[in-house]
């Protein structure tokens, strides 16, 4: 009867019962994990401590690990020009790179994202004048990345790049809120195997996000193969009295898939 | 109905995922008192010819060999038909000794209700007996999609090999599908998409009991696969085909038929409008699944490991409704 994340879980239970006894082991394996990224993603750059800038938000542990929620904020007034999530344990550990541009208020970020194993999720502030901050938060989730999405293949497929998007608050001219922009889109990440062909379904991915305000640009997302499955983005942005979002997304295959919204939405 | 014994070794084995949590390691303890216990599987006669051995309820573990599941068979003049053949091979074969206890018919179809690995990974300890493997038109896909992750991951619980091939059904049924075992014959019904995308239900015509599969649970919490608006529709649809009894996928053996689906049908009805009422005020869904549905919490066993996960699976779905 189960659907078998939550056995994935059991599994990672069972095979980290022994995690107490391995704690320090862990705690320093974890640590040497992210200096190690660290230098492979910002190179020589020093990374500094950023708790006093921003802050992670993830569940201690996921009820799902193909949808795990993360929330990054950041204190407002700073300066911030590009945001990274980096999920430690994954196959490919960069989740997502947001930039900033002009219209955005980028205090506070929202996405889902898969889990492949416990890991440390790291939130890295640049700000603008280069400087590189991070925080950190560690989620008990496990087989987020190579459990398969959902059975019908074709019925993921069916609303491919349909786009949703709404204000989370009030609308307000030059006052910041939130919008939270849907994309369908089954983001395939290569690593569920079909049983009879014995291969791979091939990687489908939303590999980048691009929205702007009234031609000026909100943000632009580098993702990679963590986003869950029909991915679900929540940012800030400073609308004016009247305007339009604009949002075009690229997949991996090519595809290129564009919508826009006025904001505030005009009365149906 | 005779009363139902649990296995006393099965039940002493048996780790919740609490327990596991907690840092009981499985894998080094002695495995002796950990094995269940060969031997046919005990059942309970529901209804004459229908055998069904009640599951635990508990999750996979290394001990319980994944024996969770309601699971049993029919016999009629001739032949006899098992619907749903367990969660591992051990259990598989634990089911086929219960048959033969019972009678010496030859076993001509292997139902699968749906994909979980507690219903389908006993199929393949019935090989020898060469019967026709049936299925919802939707199973073999689920099964490529997801077979070898079930596999891989009881495996890891259960000990290498102990969960079985992936047994995909030959017979599969689109719609309707009627299995004759002489003096007796099962409808089976094809749902579309509601605990998973490939649920089958068997109406047995001599006894009118009804075997639903996961498409009801009775007592265990419900897990959420398919969709939520479909398996409420399906719900009714059932209700509706005239059977006395029915037989759960988790639960007692056998339940009153339709009185039984009326806990699940509320928690699904208020699963879904409280998901539609988070979606609708932008609850994030993390708070969302931490706090929807909370009238349901001791009214279930199992609660707390699967509520939150129907919430986000609910949610997804409502958010493109």
């Amino acid at each position: 009867m189960k659907r078998w994340l939550s056995c994935a879980v059991l599994v990672g239970a069972a095979c980290f019962g022994t995690v107490s006894a391995r704690a320090e082991e862990t705690l320093a394996s974890r640590a040497q994990r992210w200096t190690e990224l660290e230098h492979a993603l910002f190179g020589s750059r020093t990374v500094l401590d950023g708790s006093a800038l921003l802050s992670v938000q993830t569940p201690v542990r996921a009820m799902d690990a193909a949808l795990v929620p993360v929330g990054i904020t950041v204190a407002k007034g700073s300066g911030i020009k590009g945001l990274y999530l980096v999920i430690d344990d994954n196959p490919a550990p960069m989740a997502a790179h947001f930039s900033f541009g002009p219209e955005a208020d980028p205090h506070a970020l929202h996405l889902r994202v898969r889990v492949d194993q416990y890991t440390l999720v790291h939130a890295v502030a640049e700000t603008k004048d280069g400087k590189l901050y991070s925080v950190a938060s560690f989620v008990k989730a496990a087989g987020g990345c190579s459990a398969p999405a959902g059975t019908d293949a074709a019925d993921a497929l069916k609303d491919i790049g349909h786009m949703k998007l709404r204000l989370l608050g009030g609308f307000a001219p030059n006052e910041p809120v939130e919008a939270q922009l849907l994309i369908r889109h089954p983001n395939f990440n290569g690593m569920q195997m079909n049983q009879v062909t014995r291969l791979y379904t091939p990687a489908r991915f939303i590999n980048s996000v691009d929205v702007s305000y009234n031609n000026a640009k909100v943000f632009h997302l580098d993702s990679d193969i963590s986003l869950s499955s029909d991915p679900a983005i929540t940012f800030g942005f400073v609308p004016h009295d009247k305007g339009e979002l604009e949002v075009v997304a690229h997949d991996t295959k090519g595809s290129i898939f564009t919508d826009s919204f006025d904001v505030p939405a005009r009365a149906s | 109905m005779g009363a139902f014994r649990r296995n006393k070794m099965m039940q002493r084995s048996s780790v919740s995922r609490r327990q596991a949590m907690a840092g009981l390691c499985l894998c080094c303890l002695p495995t002796t008192r950990l094995l269940a216990a060969e031997g046919p599987a005990r059942m309970v006669q529901v209804a004459p010819g229908i055998y069904i051995r009640h599951g635990l309820t508990a999750d996979a573990a290394a001990g319980n060999a994944d024996a969770i599941a309601n699971i049993g068979f029919i016999v009629g003049a001739h032949s006899v038909a098992v619907f749903d053949p367990g969660g591992s091979l051990a259990d598989g074969r634990a089911l086929s000794l219960a048959v033969r206890a019972a009678t010496k018919l030859p076993i001509r179809y292997v139902i699968l209700s749906h994909e979980h690995p507690d219903h389908v990974f006993g199929a393949a300890a019935f090989a020898p007996d060469h019967p026709v493997f049936v299925g919802h038109a939707m199973l073999p896909e689920a099964l490529a999609a997801r077979g070898t992750f079930y596999q891989a991951g009881l495996d890891r619980i259960l000990g290498q090999g102990k969960a079985g091939p992936v047994i995909t059904p030959t017979r599969l049924v689109h719609d309707r599908d009627s299995l004759d075992l002489g003096g007796r014959s099962l409808t089976l019904t094809a749902h579309p998409p509601a605990h998973t995308t490939c649920d089958l239900s068997a109406l047995d015509s001599l006894s009118g009991v009804l075997l639903t599969g996961d498409l009801l649970f009775v007592q265990r919490v419900p897990a959420l696969d398919g969709s939520l608006s479909g398996w409420i529709s399906e719900l009714s649809k059932l209700k509706a085909l005239g059977a006395r009894n029915a037989v759960p996928g988790h639960g007692p053996v056998s339940v009153p038929w339709p009185g039984a689906a009326a806990d699940l049908k509320r928690y699904l009805t208020v699963l879904q409008s409280q998901t539609r009422a988070a979606v609708a005020a932008a609850v994030p869904i993390g708070q969302a699944a931490s706090e929807v549905a909370a009238s349901e919490r001791g009214k279930w066993r199992l609660f707390d490991d699967y509520n939150g996960r129907n919430v986000i699976e609910a949610y997804r779905q409502i958010e493109w409704e």
